[in-house]
């Protein structure tokens, strides 16, 4: 799995960059071991971040000196920020070195040892003072039994870490920089490396220097108010399995059906986020009342319509919507998450909104919640039980609120996608895909004729029928056969539109226009001069009610609509190149 | 020049870790002779060595480390 974190050498490299424009932040770092690696770690996410951390590393194994002096570096400096990284490494030296009462004692009295040095920080500056917790190691004296012995250093070093915690709750500006459970995620061998310890005395290893760095990173940026509040949700293939428009409330993999659980982890974890007061949102291309059955009918569906603060799902782009959300919710992008599995959503996403967060989710849904835990994107510094009240107040913001468009530069972007679409008549390679699509599709669907295989290789082979099957990829992926069409002649003259088909994946890409363009070269090289397409509507084809108009069509009565294959067409650009 | 290859990838890899693009290696190189190699970023270039050659080299050998050549030494008993 893709790990969030950027490599340290990069991270050293930054500390290359001029600083002198960014925000200042004061630092001072502590550590009872070698820091300076990862005091160049801390200062170079800090670069990454934009933000100058302006960092006084005070000499090897000087905690003490440097707090109790009241004429030390550390208060002459004048820091906004202790960071005091104390290691396990050492603390079992020291372990060891005690009785047997002494060592029952060991983590009160470390733990009232840390007090000490936090009570004599915030009398003498105004800082925040970060403590490290401790890795839990198995130093292999008792094994599994050290749990019934007090004595034991895992039994002690875990009271400790414990006890660390309940500092944090008595004091308001004792924060604890929770390394055990990075470590825990990391794995202890990842984290730590024999050779720099050996020769250095450095207890973390080279590539798990950014893992620190960041999580030290995030405890500052939300202490000093920079978090997320929101996190807004795609629908299909991010907060269920399947696609709610071509599958149905009952095919929609949530609960019990296939990658179900997935979803559902996922959704338990929202709804935690939720409850703790962070806004959630929703932003997909669907038909509103489509999309909404999901929250309210399906009886294995964690997230409810309550849940939600802002719902938008309609077809315009999701640019524009999670504009029309941040509208509503009145909070910066920089303050908001965004999640959808379509890469190219993201992409359009990040480029219409840079200050947004948008995970790269990986491709196999079972690895959403693992990655989005690791990336700890929703780190805070307060919470109060009111926090979780705050959903209905912006759903009822969002009622008074109406969509405002705001358009962004979407040719521009569709430019730069350098577009490519494979066109050819159906083959023994595209049939399988057609006749699933035909099958499937409900909502880019005009006619809802359904194909089987064998109907389909029919249609192919025989005279009077026309066939286009188009295949799209941009740069950054294939997406494969995307849509097809099926023509035949009608009367004299006239080419009739018996089945045009698309998946919802590629809509508000010019590819409506780019396939009539086609659909009129075949007409014209065949020797039609008319071609007319007819629109039956569905339950679920609402989407392309207005299809044949916006493309330019004559409307011939009884949803039958004409066009010349001479007449000139809309001025519309273009940004797909025929492959 | 047995170990003219094995330069030219030591150079790349010291290069990048000590992001200076005029570093030149021979066998006869030392930390005297390059601002950067200090004794931090020995242990950068340590690590840094050992993911580039896919191997794991002991506290022992790397303490008797005087020059670069004596890391060539090193790097090609664990390829032989």
């Amino acid at each position: 799995m893709n790990t969030p974190v950027i490599e340290f050498n990069r991270l050293k490299k930054n500390l290359k960059k001029d600083l002198s424009s960014q925000k200042e932040v004061r630092i001072a770092l502590l550590a009872d071991t070698a820091s300076q690696m990862l005091t160049q770690a801390i200062k170079g996410y800090g670069i990454e971040q934009h933000v100058h951390y302006n960092i006084f590393e005070a000499d090897y194994n000087q905690i003490e000196r440097q707090v109790f002096d009241p004429a030390s570096e550390l208060y002459a400096f004048a820091p906004q920020f202790v960071l005091i990284f104390r290691s396990s490494e050492k603390l079992v030296k020291e372990f060891y070195k005690k009785d047997v009462p002494a060592k029952e004692a060991f983590a009160s009295h470390i733990a009232a040892h840390t007090a000490q040095l936090y009570e004599t920080i915030t009398e003498r500056t105004g800082a925040k003072v970060i403590f490290s917790n401790y890795t839990e190691i198995n130093d292999g004296v008792f094994g599994n039994y050290a749990s019934k012995v007090k004595s034991s250093f895992v039994y002690q070093v875990k009271k400790l870490n414990l006890l660390l915690m309940d500092l944090s709750q008595s004091y308001k500006n004792f924060f604890l920089n929770d390394i055990a459970s990075l470590i825990q995620q990391t794995g202890y061998h990842f984290s730590f490396d024999v050779k720099p310890y050996i020769n250095a005395e450095m207890v973390y290893s080279i590539d798990f220097l950014p893992y620190v760095a960041k999580n030290t990173y995030d405890i500052i940026a939300a202490i000093s108010g920079s978090f997320k509040k929101c996190v807004i949700l795609d629908l299909d293939n991010t907060t269920w399995g399947g696609i709610i428009g071509d599958d149905g409330l009952e095919g929609i993999q949530v609960g019990s059906l296939g990658l179900g659980k997935a979803f559902t982890e996922l959704q338990l974890w929202v709804k935690e986020l939720r409850k703790r007061g962070v806004i959630v949102a929703v932003c997909s291309k669907n038909t509103d009342e489509i999309a909404r059955e999901p929250f309210i009918q399906h009886p294995e569906m964690v997230l409810r319509l309550d849940d939600i603060a802002v719902f938008v799902a309609n077809w315009e782009t999701k640019v524009d919507n999670i504009r029309h959300i941040q509208s509503i919710l009145n909070i910066g992008f920089d303050a908001m998450v965004f999640l959808d599995d379509n890469s190219f959503e993201r992409e359009m996403v990040k480029q219409g909104i840079p200050d947004i967060t948008v995970p790269e989710l990986p491709e196999d849904p079972s690895e959403y919640l693992l990655y989005l835990r690791q990336l700890n994107l929703f780190e805070t510094a307060s919470f109060t039980e009111e926090d979780g009240a705050r959903t209905q107040q912006y759903q009822e913001e969002a009622m008074r609120t109406t969509l405002q468009k705001s358009f962004t530069s979407e040719n521009d972007f569709l430019e730069s996608l350098d577009m490519e679409c494979e066109v050819k008549a159906f083959d023994a390679f595209t049939i399988p895909r057609i006749a699933q699509l035909s099958q499937r599709s409900n909502q880019f669907n005009l006619r809802t004729v359904r194909y089987t295989d064998a109907e389909v290789t029919a249609t192919s082979a025989s005279e009077a029928h026309h066939t286009l099957s188009f295949s799209l990829r941009d740069k950054y992926g294939d997406y494969g056969l995307i849509a097809y069409v099926i023509l035949h002649e009608q009367e004299a003259g006239t080419l009739f539109i018996d089945s045009w088909v698309m998946s919802c994946r590629v809509l508000k890409r010019g590819m409506e226009r780019f396939t009539l363009e086609r659909i009129l070269a075949v007409a014209k090289e065949k020797g039609f001069n008319r071609v007319t397409g007819e629109y039956i509507p569905t339950k679920k084809n609402g989407l392309v009610r207005e299809h044949y108009a916006s493309l330019g069509f004559s409307d011939g009565g009884n949803n039958l609509w004409h066009i010349d294959t001479g007449s000139p067409l809309t001025e519309q650009p273009i940004f797909i190149t025929v492959k | 020049m047995a170990y003219e290859q094995l330069l030219e990838e030591l150079t790349g890899i010291f290069r990048d870790v000590l992001d200076n693009d005029s570093i030149v290696l021979t066998e006869e190189t030392t930390a005297n002779d390059i601002e950067e190699w200090d004794s931090i970023s020995h242990i950068q270039l340590v690590v840094a060595v050992e993911k580039h050659f896919k191997t794991k080299f002991s506290n022992g050998e790397i303490q008797k480390w005087r020059k670069v050549g004596d890391m060539c030494v090193s790097i090609e008993e664990k390829k032989s």
